[in-house]
């Protein structure tokens, strides 16, 4: 089962190999995993994707929550109308004769940006969530990949629930 | 301008604000080994008259020997050592620390901050090296910073589960110089480790405590962390409620006490791992469910509910499925609960604990069945001796790991706390000398004694001369089997007694300590042992006792590994029972 778990920590050098040590050492496994600067620039969220059943994922809560730098860990809620989550790609396709006007038609039912045009290629630019993720690269596939590159998620959560130090 | 305010303001080279620091957090003592980073450290500790320094022979031996200092006086060990090589050796102690929970603060020198990551000469990557094996670690960068690391250290290393700090000082940082001044608060929002202990959990626990029919406690290292060996004593005896203990434990339950169930685990008392697997509630204080003491652990305790006390949430519900969770010092918590079974509101059925201590009372007459009839002295009889020469002595007991050491914890009836100091967790040969001397210098007066075999005796022997040049009187008793014992056991059982590799020679014990200028003796006869001891604590020095056993005597109790708790195999011919 996926969770995703979301670290409020310390802005500070080596924070993240403590935070992936404590994976590999403990067996816990990483599906994605993304960090960056908070609002305030002394702290980053790292948002990390993880499967596992309840007690892993308590343990992995209890682990990340005993590191010294971290500030606060939370587990995010699963449903959609709690949590909004997001992955971005870009995926550079291979676009010649027929195909260039079957991406440009994907993208626009997508609502996926072209960022980058060469004589052979396109390159598009989407954000959604892992199932519309999926079915932009499920159709483009065909169409011959180049190249993909795909973020890890970030989540936030909904209305007034706020992760930050102050709570 | 006065000259005190002169004094203030004058800059302080990082080596000098090093030691400022360490005077600030109480330190008197460090144990410890120069090497070129850490010389400007060193360089002042020559004209430090607050510091006394103890040179090792071995890195590793100076963190043992710390942790030895930290387990009888309960303040962190402090260890300086050059970065590298010194750094390295260090690693195993720092992990010992940390699986046993007793603070050290170790500081490591490091290279030329511009240097790093540059494979300098004596360069290792310490702080990614012992993230796994300490509790925190830290690699300052710039000396504004040293003063704030230098508190925190201690405070993360003696506050919550307790546990090893490691610092890494490049050498710059050292040379540097800046105004000192040690910050007089801290600030770590992500650490703040719960004490409190929720109230309404501890009712919760109690309730269920007082309506169980067979209850029993687990009393485990972490009383002796929080000092609520008392309150554990009182609540058993309130309750009326029989108390095992792990090995590290050992000493925080009277083991003359009736309640007292002794040691559980793998070479527990087969009435305590029997008392473990029929409880109907378990209470278990301080202790993270090791797999030495549960056993196989679906089969542990499957019929009971289990309570749970312990300051690190992590270990709560880890290995053992937890029913009622409490996070919080241990003396908090039983605090809470007596003051609540004061109130009157709560009685248990006096009917139900009788019944459930005759029980146990009736494994009680299960006796361990000696493994070899032999005309050589028997290396439990050792123990037993020590134990009947030094009980009244007030004797702090050093192990090392292997069969001497469960036949300690067996023998030795420990009725306080803080007087066995014995690798636990890691489980390290080689531990006991140095963390004897350790726990020598805590306490000078004290009678110390370390146990050891003859395999793990050889892991740091070097520190001898340690003991010499600080007349450090560690009385060194030997169970020379000639073999690593513990393994030699299990190939035994279970390897169709292929010794490989551990018969395990050694060299003649008693011309080693006359080398080294200290009394050695050579113990062949049972008849001997007690005129050997008495001059041995009589000696005014360290002590070298070969005790020349039995070599195919075997450690019972015994639960083999993956095991349910209440398959005990009592002699050599043993099934399950």
């Amino acid at each position: 089962m996926k969770h995703t778990i979301s670290v409020l920590v310390k802005n500070e050098p080596g924070i993240l190999s403590c935070v992936c040590d404590l994976f590999s050492t403990r067996g816990f496994n990483i599906e994605s995993l993304t960090v960056a600067a908070t609002i305030d620039e002394s702290f980053s969220r790292i948002t990390i994707v993880t499967t596992g059943d309840e007690v892993v994922i308590e343990q992995i809560c209890k682990q990340l929550n005993r590191l010294i730098n971290t500030i606060k860990v939370v587990e995010l809620p699963k449903s959609a109308e709690k949590c909004i989550d997001r992955e971005l790609i870009l995926c550079k396709v291979t676009a010649k004769d027929d195909a260039r006007s079957e991406i440009l038609r994907i993208s626009e039912i997508f609502g996926a940006k072209i960022i980058d045009v060469s004589p052979d290629t396109y390159t598009l630019e989407y954000s959604g969530d892992s199932r519309q993720i999926m079915a932009i690269i499920a159709l483009l596939r065909p169409l011959g990949v180049k190249e993909l590159v795909r973020s890890g998620m970030v989540a936030i959560t909904r209305e007034n629930q706020f992760i930050n130090i102050n709570k | 301008m006065t000259a005190e305010q002169t004094l203030k303001t004058e800059k302080m080279s990082g080596a000098k604000i090093f030691l400022e620091c360490l005077r600030e957090e109480g330190v008197d003592k460090i144990f410890g080994y120069p090497g070129g980073v850490i010389l400007h450290v060193y360089d002042e500790l020559y004209s430090c008259d607050f510091i006394k320094h103890y040179l090792v022979r071995h890195e590793q031996a100076a963190v043992h020997a710390a942790e030895g200092y930290a387990r009888i006086t309960g303040k962190p060990g402090v260890v300086l050592v050059t970065s590298g090589p010194g750094a390295c050796n260090a690693i195993t102690g720092i992990a010992n620390a940390y699986y046993d929970s007793y603070p050290l603060v170790v500081f490591t020198g490091q290279v030329d901050s511009k240097l790093i990551g540059n494979d300098a000469f004596q360069e290792a990557d310490i702080v990614g090296i012992t993230r796994s094996c300490c509790k925190h670690n830290y690699l300052v960068k710039n000396i504004s910073d040293l003063p704030r690391v230098i508190k925190e250290s201690f405070h993360i290393a003696k506050t919550g589960k307790p546990g090893p700090v490691v610092v890494s000082l490049p050498k710059d940082v050292l040379t540097s110089k800046m105004e000192f001044k040690y910050p007089d608060k801290i600030s770590l929002p992500g650490y703040n480790p719960n004490y409190e202990g929720h109230p309404i959990q501890c009712k919760k626990a109690l309730k269920l405590l007082c309506e169980a029919e067979r209850p029993a406690i687990i009393s485990g290292g972490g009383v002796i962390h929080s000092d609520a060996w008392n309150e554990i004593r009182e609540l058993a005896k309130k309750l009326n409620i029989p108390v095992a203990t792990t090995l590290m434990g050992i000493g925080t339950f009277p083991q003359d006490e009736d309640l007292s169930l002794g040691m559980l685990g793998m070479h527990g008392n087969y009435w305590a791992n029997l008392a473990i697997s029929n409880c109907d509630v378990l209470f278990a204080v301080g202790t993270r469910f090791n797999d030495r003491i549960t056993g196989c652990l679906k089969r542990f305790c499957k019929d009971a509910q289990v309570i749970h006390v312990d300051i690190d949430p992590c270990s709560i519900s880890k290995n053992v499925h937890v029913d009622i969770p409490i996070v919080g010092d241990a003396k908090n918590v039983l605090n809470i609960m007596l003051k609540e079974f004061d109130t009157g509101k709560y009685t248990y059925e006096e009917q139900f604990r009788r019944i459930w201590v005759e029980q146990i009372n009736s494994w009680k007459s299960k006796k361990v069945i000696k493994s070899v009839d032999s005309c050589k002295m028997s290396p439990q009889t050792v123990i037993e001796h020590i134990y009947n020469k030094t009980k009244d002595k007030n004797p702090i007991i050093a192990t090392e790991v292997g069969q001497h050491q469960m036949w300690t914890a067996q023998l030795y009836k420990f009725k306080e706390p803080r007087k066995l100091v014995t690798s636990g967790g890691l489980g390290t040969m080689g531990f006991g000398f140095p963390a004897a001397i350790g726990a020598q210098i805590a306490d000078k007066d004290r009678l110390v004694f370390n146990i050891a075999g003859d395999g793990s005796i050889q892991m740091n022997i070097q520190e001898l001369m340690t003991c010499v040049d600080y007349k450090i009187p560690v009385k060194i008793a030997i169970i020379n089997n000639g073999y690593l014992g513990m393994v030699r056991q299990w190939q035994e059982k279970l390897f169709n007694k292929h010794y490989s590799q551990t018969p395990i020679t050694s060299p003649d014990y008693v011309k080693l300590a006359e080398s080294y200028g200290i009394l050695g003796m050579r113990i062949t006869e049972e008849s001997q042992i007690d005129e050997a001891l008495d001059k041995a604590i009589a000696y005014d020095g360290p002590v070298i006792m070969d005790f020349v056993v039995e070599p195919f005597e075997m450690v019972y109790p015994w639960v083999l590994a993956g095991k349910p708790l209440n398959e005990v195999l009592m002699s050599n011919n043993a099934e399950g029972e």
